[in-house]
């Protein structure tokens, strides 16, 4: 019913080539999402697929149906902006009957749907006020009450949860997720919180300078990234990557170790280090160390230690948690 | 400390606020002494041209000259009208232009922003001789139209400069929002994008409108006739070569205050006004 399918999209803009040929396939469901640093193309990709940009060459298919040349109110689509993108003039109401309206919907339908959005959402007690006077949490809630009043095959979220306040961000974050049980609507978002990737997605879209660096499932790009960009960009804090020469692996350019495969031990490891400077999160304690053998290394411990800056330390990497990557960053496995 | 930072702001305050007086008193003046000397004698106009009229001298002459003079409340109509109708185009079209420029890429965009914002450089008057040659043969001359059209071309470069810097910063979000809700590109301009431009809309009208009513270049050539004059040339009829009748002059300047005055009330409420917020953010 929603399913979605990108083939050979390229973009530029002047000479600048922003998306060099994506291919990829949703299943009808799946939730999706484009995570890359600023400026690797997701946002300009997510608005090829909703009909905003026009693609400089390649097909995008929603449920089957070429929609290259189709206007974007006719793609069966909605979108969830980052700044919420409500219109000023119109009531909660009358924002999320706009697009009903425009289409030509039966005022019943219209009041069902918005009933029903309203009621997901817990927005009732809002609708006749004007987003001006609705708080940040709120305005994007009734961002998300327009577009599932529409009923779309495809739901579009262009980074929805930037603007709002890190609380809020969790909160919203758990509604999009419910949302999503609830619904089962096909969901492409774009983000550049690995964090909101990690945790939402079904399927998480990597992309880096307008290429498609892997797609997989959030476990799958932490415990087998593609390659090292992959590897540094899943996982917080990022990954270790050290000189092989330096550590003495053989057969590949670098090796990597997360913060959290670590053990360490004031008596002995593989590699020492001074600690540079210690954060002590309570759940969690990191630890910064400047090793003579391999250089920088941040280290993740669980639970509270009682390390402090210029203690001197040994980290051993846990067993079978080391990348290894080739002189192109490709991961050896 | 307190007290300092407290003693600062004071005299920093006062400051701006001496600035802003003496520059409200400079502007001023000539608009009080045209609205005091309109209501005394001739006498007493050059006699003492700053006191204010008195039990002695003052008079209404001037007022009821300008009224006696039957055609006045026409040359008023034909100034507001022209006024008007110049700025209901100069708006609708320079605002349009300027959000085809910010809004869509197409070839030569810059090149034709460029060559709009041109206009605000050349006075227009440079052209005289070619637009009254333009009247001529299509039998414009002695209308209205002559004049809407003069002072649209006129207003349109510096209104599409300023309107399409605004447009720009028009949230992309919310028009891409109304193209996915099936809005048309015009639903789009008038609903979501003119209102929250107003304010600029109202800088716009205000920079436009004065120089309209106040042109006595254009009246003077384009539409001289008794039924199209507009009231800067329906007032040179008191201004003669060895005799001016001063009072009359006065009264007719007094009285071509009242209609930009309100004109501009209706702006500035506009400009005050904004339902930007709760858009974006």
């Amino acid at each position: 019913m929603g399913s979605l399918k990108l083939t050979g999209i390229r973009k530029s803009f002047g000479a600048v080539d922003v998306l060099k040929g994506i291919d990829l396939d949703v299943a009808d469901g799946e939730f999706v999402i484009f995570v890359g640093p600023s400026g690797c193309g997701k946002s300009t990709l997510l608005r090829i697929i909703a009909g905003l940009e026009d693609a400089s060459d390649g097909r995008v298919e929603i449920d089957g149906r070429d929609v290259s040349a189709v206007p974007p109110a006719k793609r069966g689509i909605a979108m969830v902006f980052q700044t919420y993108a409500l219109y000023p003039h119109l009531t909660v109401r009358d924002n999320m009957a706009l697009g009903l309206k425009q289409a030509g919907a039966a005022k019943e339908t219209i009041a069902s749907q918005i009933e029903m959005a309203s009621a997901m959402l817990s927005l009732e007690d809002y609708l006749q006020r004007r987003p001006a006077e609705l708080s940040g949490g709120q305005r994007q809630r009734v961002a998300i009450g327009r577009a599932i009043v529409r009923d779309p095959e495809l739901f579009l979220f262009d980074e929805p949860l930037s603007n709002l306040d890190a609380a809020l961000r969790v909160n919203t974050r758990l509604e999009i997720a419910r949302l999503h049980r609830q619904i089962r609507s096909t969901m492409v978002y774009v983000t550049h919180d690995q964090v909101e990737a990690m945790t939402l997605a079904d399927r998480i879209v990597v992309l880096n300078g307008g290429i498609v660096e892997q797609v997989g499932s959030p476990m799958e790009l932490y415990n087998k990234p593609a390659n090292r960009f992959v590897a540094g960009f899943i996982g917080s804090p990022q990954m270790n990557f050290l000189d092989a020469e330096r550590t003495g692996e053989p057969g590949c350019a670098s090796v990597g170790v997360r913060p959290e495969h670590f053990s360490v031990s004031r008596d002995g490891g593989r590699w020492s280090g001074e600690a540079v400077h210690v954060e002590h999160l309570g759940a969690d304690t990191i630890l910064y160390l400047d090793s003579k053998e391999v250089g920088a290394l941040t280290a993740r411990l669980f639970g509270e230690h009682a390390f402090t800056a210029g203690d001197t330390l040994y980290v051993t990497p846990l067993e079978g948690q080391l990348y290894r990557f080739d002189a192109d960053g490709r991961t050896l496995f | 400390m307190a007290f300092s930072r407290a003693r600062r702001n004071l005299i920093a305050e006062l400051g701006a606020h001496a600035i802003l007086l003496t520059f409200t008193v400079i502007a001023l003046f000539p608009v009080l002494l045209v609205l005091i000397n309109s209501l005394k004698t001739k006498k007493a106009i050059f006699r003492a041209p700053l006191a204010p009229p008195d039990a002695e001298t003052f008079d209404l002459i001037g007022y009821a000259t300008v009224l006696a003079q039957g055609n006045f409340p026409l040359y008023f109509w034909n100034s507001l009208f022209v006024t008007l109708g110049s700025l209901f185009l100069v708006l609708l079209l320079g605002a349009m232009a300027a959000f085809a420029l910010s809004e869509y890429r197409f070839p030569f965009n810059r090149f034709v922003a460029l060559y709009m914002a041109l206009g605000i450089m050349v006075p227009i008057r440079l052209g005289t001789v070619g637009i009254l040659n333009l009247m001529v043969a299509t039998g414009l001359v002695n209308t209205h139209w002559a004049l809407i059209l003069v002072y649209t071309a006129q207003g349109l470069p510096l209104s599409i400069f300023i309107l399409s810097e605004f447009m720009a910063v028009v949230s992309k979000d919310l028009k891409a929002a109304g193209r996915i809700d099936g809005l048309s590109e015009y639903a789009i301009f008038f609903r979501l994008v003119l209102p929250l431009v107003r304010p600029a809309m109202a800088t716009v009208a205000v920079f436009t409108m004065i120089p309209i009513w106040n042109d006595l270049w254009f009246p003077l050539i384009l539409a001289p006739a008794e039924e199209t004059k507009t009231l800067t040339l329906g007032a040179q009829v008191f201004v003669g070569q060895f005799v001016s009748n001063w009072n009359a002059i006065l009264a007719a300047m007094a009285l071509a205050i009242v209609p930009v005055l309100i004109l501009y009330l209706i702006f500035s409420r506009q400009l005050i006004r904004g339902i930007t917020a709760g858009a974006v953010k």
